[in-house]
């Protein structure tokens, strides 16, 4: 074994390291500290930013916007892909699983900005889909769905069903098939043992999942910025407003790591799930 | 009653399919519109706006760029990540395991704000916005990847084997190159791929990060702002067959040797 002064292993985990500290733990000091000095002036430090923050309604409100489509998209995707992935690896014949799975993430290899991007194309005034409706006669004339918080919602959804369906399919084939029969002899119905035995198993899974959402939702700026037109403002938008329009860095840190202090709580909440196992 | 429920599993999931695909079925099938809005009704097919694509110096330079920082960006996050990973299995470390959840802490934050945090120590430091700059951003959230994968298939039984090409006279770089990578390259391939298609499609750093030269995300966000149009449906179809081709390939090659 090496001992403490072998300098062996620093040879290998070393550049890793460095590179780490360098382009990550770096950049994070450095916006720590610009995010306590003013705008303009560069003084500091000051909690003046922070404190614009919670002293102006707009800005408060992009976070509450920023909670509640990241908590919806969460919810709505979980609701959605769990019973199709219940379906892939259930009743699929085992054979066809691997080519319905394929397909059910098909779209996931269309470009980030492209999928948003068809979003509009579907749900525009003039859209596929008002096109559609009022062709049928089922509304007299087009509908807003582009620019609103649902068109957000749903480019989303569209996203996270993909990746949900992949880690809870995953996640029901682990599953031994002898805690179904176990619970079967033991006289359990169907509905029982999918309540009692099946969904517990798959919450490590579920949770797993709807945390990784969680944070990859919050964080987009692509999705809210294309299909929500400017209806409202997420945070990913407040910070690039910051950055595009006056290049305050100082206020664009400060979100930055305000939204940062929104994910690490989200992370504590789901700790007790999101124990990464080792092999 | 059974038969039911499979029923209604079964048109449940067609209907999941069809949200699934439709945004990308009206994205193709409006590529090949004749006219200049990519709105019903169908007026095609032609294919103008694949011409107009081809064509476009910006988006050509933007595809050039993309694959230049994806590969290169690959190549880093799997060497470094490569490295550790070896480091970290065969060695033991002071404080290993918190040095291990700095190496994968990038994961747990969003591009956005490692995007802006390199944005304002760049800034400070002289650094230009450059193609560069937005690689070495794809190497920081790309290296914790390669990392994961490759150290969860680094085993022990491979060490018989580095100590077998020791004891033939190999000097460890060989030992190294010739013998643990070769022995690891379903996870050194898998976790390369995968960094080009996150690098490939990534947006928010290279927009942040670079000015003048960049890559096709951004040239395609560009693109844009002129509101619907047939060329953006264009662009995005051929994208999404590339990326296409690409996960067959690597589906026949990684089968392929696995099941050898």
């Amino acid at each position: 074994m090496a001992s403490r002064a072998d300098w062996r292993p620093w040879a290998y985990v070393g550049p890793a390291l460095l590179w780490t500290a360098a382009f990550f733990v770096l950049p994070f000091l450095a916006m720590g500290w610009v995010s306590l000095t003013a705008y303009g002036t560069g003084e500091g430090p000051t909690l003046a930013n922070y404190g614009h923050f919670f002293a102006n309604d707009s800005y408060r409100q992009a976070m509450v916007n920023s909670l509640e489509v990241t908590l919806a998209v969460t919810v709505i995707s979980v609701l959605l892909a769990y019973p199709f992935a219940w379906f892939l690896a259930e009743i699929v014949p085992e054979r066809w699983q691997r080519l319905g799975l394929m397909l059910a993430i098909l779209p996931f290899w269309t470009s980030y900005v492209v999928r948003s991007y068809s979003w509009l194309l579907v749900l525009g005034e003039r859209g596929v889909l008002n096109n559609a409706m009022t062709g049928l006669g089922v509304l007299a004339e087009p509908v807003q769905l582009a620019n609103t918080r649902l068109a957000i919602i749903t480019g989303f959804v569209h996203f996270f069903v993909m990746l949900l369906t992949l880690t809870i399919f995953a996640n029901l084939k682990q599953l031994s098939p002898s805690y179904r029969r176990a619970a079967a002899d033991l006289g359990a119905s169907g509905l029982q043992i999918f309540v009692y035995v099946i969904l517990p198993l798959t919450l490590p899974g579920i949770m797993v999942g709807a945390f990784l959402t969680f944070v990859l939702a919050i964080g987009d700026y692509i999705t809210p910025q294309i299909l929500g037109g400017g209806s409202e403002l997420l945070m990913p938008q407040l910070i690039m407003l910051q950055v595009g329009r006056r290049g305050d860095f100082p206020m664009a840190s400060a979100l930055s790591l305000l939204l940062m202090a929104v994910v690490t709580i989200a992370y504590f909440a789901c700790a007790r799930w999101l124990k990464i196992e080792r092999a | 009653m059974r038969a039911a429920l499979k029923m209604l599993a079964g048109v449940y999931a067609l209907a999941v399919y069809g949200f699934i695909f439709l945004p990308v079925a009206v994205l193709i099938l409006y590529s090949f519109q004749a006219t200049l809005f990519p709105i019903p009704p169908f007026t095609g097919p032609s294919l103008r706006w694949y011409e107009a694509v081809l064509g476009d110096r910006r988006l050509m330079a933007g595809l050039v760029n993309s694959v230049s920082v994806a590969v290169l960006s690959s190549a880093v996050a799997v060497v470094l990540g490569f490295l550790a990973a070896y480091g970290f299995a065969r060695f033991r470390l002071p404080a290993q395991t918190a040095l291990r959840a700095l190496i994968t802490a990038p994961l747990m934050v969003s591009y956005l704000v490692i995007g802006m945090g390199l944005l304002i120590l760049f800034n400070a430091t002289g650094v230009p916005k450059s193609l560069v700059s937005a690689g070495i951003a794809h190497a920081v959230i790309n290296l914790p990847l390669s990392f994961a994968i490759i150290y969860s298939q680094i085993g022990d039984h491979h060490l018989y084997a580095e100590r077998a090409a020791r004891d033939l006279g190999a000097r460890q770089w060989q030992v190294l190159v010739l013998v643990t990578a070769p022995m690891l390259w379903p996870a050194l391939f898998a976790s390369f791929f995968l960094a080009m298609t996150f690098s490939w499609d990534e947006f928010v750093m290279a927009f942040l990060l670079t000015r003048f030269e960049t890559t096709l995300p951004v040239e395609i966000w560009n693109l844009l702002r002129s509101g619907l149009n047939p060329k953006t449906n264009a662009v995005g179809s051929l994208v999404f067959g590339v990326s296409i081709m690409a996960v067959l390939i690597i589906e026949l090659v990684l089968v392929r040797t696995l099941r050898r």
